[in-house]
């Protein structure tokens, strides 16, 4: 059963095709990476499934669930949050002079059913509710070893740990699609490492199906149950690792064309 | 747990203590003093209320004055005993519908403010998809829309003659009262989730959408809950003024209030109390360079009206200069604070220049 499927979609600035007729399913419980050169137009992707952007054309399906197929093309970005698609970004986005504790319980704040009023006295509904997200976020933050940093300012963080917190904040949403941009740019083999067994787990621990951009490729080859290759917006190649490793048109993007050949 | 009976002992106790000082003002203080001090309360009633949606939710937005004007004019209209309205409205007679409705105090307070409130909802519904400056501009814009409606709206404000003999508000103790139920309440709701939410937008909007915050809904609702804290206050404003002209409501008296929360810091509520005492005081208290002034027989040239603003433009630059997030930043005054303060005094200073460093 696919959680997110793209049905052509196309994103045009102007005369620049970013984005040309991007057609991906993405399975329950699967890790699905999304690779390509530098401007391929794979943020673009990203940014058209989690509705900052709305595609020009063709439409985006999300699998909730209950199993109900829900047209999400062109969805306020809040709104696809709720229905269960977290996201990272490629620059940190953190917010960065409130506290780690306060940018996960921010993440909780979808889930809240009481209206101001009630939030604002402090009604027993209201508290009940914020009793289990504190509950839940110590939970999850003890779970990832942020428990001891969680009255840090989030921009106080080494640059690794930040990385690691916006993982961490998107999880808080309680998703069931994760979309990851970039999430080892910038980190050390090592880092990187860590990262692959940390996505793993909160893949299974979480149940998650898992969607990413990443240009480390020993992560994306390791992880990835099957890739998808962007190249000037064009679907160049899919496949599972093994295939995409040995594909000449994604060698070509990559490492250019050799001109004696 | 025992921490949270502590500050809540000492919260109590200090609303207590702040209560007599009321009283006191009230009772053996010249009605100058009683004066600045309800002047003090209500601008910290409004700075809160501006802080709302410009330090904490980051949206520069300059309609302070117009929810002002909405409801002192609630107030105004409303208080007024029926049998003296005539004489208030002698140039053009009071419109039929509302000349025997009358309200107590306190129903026009919440009336003016629910009013500005709505206002505010049909003007965010527009003016909030705006950004930064433009926001500021727009809403500045509809602030002097506000006061051109009320100066028109003769039959109901009596225009540009004002109202006169709204039953003065003379006692510090109830203007004690409506800015401690604002202040609580606004804490409250900074401190709940939704204050959370409102936090995440000032910090990055695009992220915080991606957590599922409705990124319009919040705008709107701070907007409105700060209209409604603005048209309580200003309601207070007319009520402890007597008369309500739409000349009081001029942009220019937004600028206080930005000037109030600026100083005090921006996201800080504590700071907003702190920069409305100072604010309000300053401004009275350098009236001394007003006056004219003689040295060694010499009368020195600079002292005369309007000098004091000039010390006062001065002031303010030094303090952005040096306090660039204002007093407390987005710090707020805690109990705990205070307390190892009180223990360690001078330890509290080293450790704020290491952390300044």
């Amino acid at each position: 059963m696919n959680v997110l499927k793209t049905n052509s979609i196309t994103m045009q600035f102007g005369g620049v095709i970013a984005v040309n007729e991007l057609a991906i399913d993405v399975n329950e419980h699967e890790i699905v990476a999304l690779i390509g050169p530098n401007g391929a137009g794979k943020t673009t992707a990203f940014n058209m499934i989690t509705g900052v952007y709305k595609p020009t054309s063709g439409t985006v399906q999300y699998t909730d669930v209950q199993g109900n197929q829900i047209d999400i093309t062109g969805k306020k970005p809040s709104d696809i949050a709720k229905l269960g698609i977290a996201r990272t970004f490629q620059n940190i986005r953190l917010f960065k002079e409130l506290s780690v504790y306060e940018n996960v319980m921010i993440a909780k704040h979808l889930h809240l059913k009481a209206n101001f009023l009630a939030a604002t006295l402090h009604l027993p509904g209201y508290n009940k509710e914020q009793a289990e997200a504190e509950a839940s976020v110590e939970k999850l933050l003890k779970s990832v070893n942020l428990w001891e940093l969680r009255n840090e300012k989030a921009s106080a963080l080494p640059y690794g740990q930040q990385r690691h917190l916006e993982i961490v904040r998107a999880l808080a949403t309680e998703p069931r699609l994760l979309l990851l941009d970039e999430p080892a740019a910038g980190m050390n083999p090592k880092e990187t490492e860590e990262l692959t067994a940390f996505i793993r787990q909160i893949r299974d621990q979480y149940n998650l199906t898992i969607f990413l951009i990443e240009h480390h490729m020993d992560l994306v080859m390791e992880i990835s149950d099957r890739i998808y290759v962007l190249d000037f917006g064009m679907t160049i190649a899919q496949g599972d690792p093994q295939s995409i490793q040995n594909n000449q048109r994604v060698i070509t993007a990559y490492l250019g064309e050799d001109e004696d050949a | 747990m025992t921490m949270k009976k502590r500050n809540l002992l000492l919260s109590i106790i200090a609303v207590i203590v702040l209560f007599g000082v009321a009283n006191f003002v009230q009772l053996e203080m010249d009605a100058y003093i009683r004066r600045i001090v309800n002047l003090c309360m209500i601008y910290a009633i409004i700075g809160l209320s501006m802080n709302i949606t410009n330090g904490f939710v980051g949206q520069f937005a300059l309609g302070q004055a117009g929810f002002m004007a909405v409801g002192a004019y609630v107030v105004g209209i409303f208080t007024v005993p029926v049998a003296m309205r005539p004489g208030v409205f002698y140039a053009t007679p009071m419109n039929p519908a509302i000349i025997n409705i009358y309200m107590p105090l306190g129903v026009a307070l919440i009336v003016g403010g629910l009013l500005a409130a709505l206002i505010a909802f049909v003007i965010g519904t527009p003016v909030l998809r705006l950004r930064g400056d433009y926001l500021a501009i727009a809403t500045l814009g509809f602030s002097e829309i506000i006061r051109i409606v009320i100066t028109n709206a003769s039959s109901i404000t009596n225009g540009a003659l004002g109202i006169k003999n709204i039953p003065p508000l003379n006692d510090v103790r109830i203007i004690f009262l409506a800015t401690l139920i604002t202040f609580i309440l606004i804490t409250l709701l900074i401190n709940s989730s939704y204050g959370r939410a409102f936090k995440a937008i000032r910090e990055d909007e695009i992220a915080a959408e991606a957590m599922g915050i409705d990124l319009f809904y919040h705008k709107n609702l701070a907007f409105m809950i700060s209209a409604f804290f603005a048209g309580i206050g200003g309601g207070l404003y007319g009520a402890l003024l007597g008369t309500v002209d739409p000349k009081n409501f001029l942009f220019t008296l937004t600028y206080n209030f930005l000037l109030i929360i600026v100083l005090g810091g921006m996201g800080s509520i504590t700071g907003s109390m702190l920069g409305a005492v100072i604010v309000t005081a300053g401004l009275e208290y350098l009236r001394v360079f007003d006056e004219p002034l003689e040295l060694f027989g010499m009368a020195i040239p600079l002292f005369r009206p309007g000098f004091r603003m000039v010390m006062f433009s001065v002031l303010l630059m030094f303090c952005v200069l040096f306090w660039r997030k204002g007093i407390m930043g987005t710090e707020e005054f805690t109990w705990d604070k205070f307390v190892n303060f009180c223990k360690h005094p001078l330890a509290y200073f080293t450790k704020k220049g290491a952390h300044a460093e």
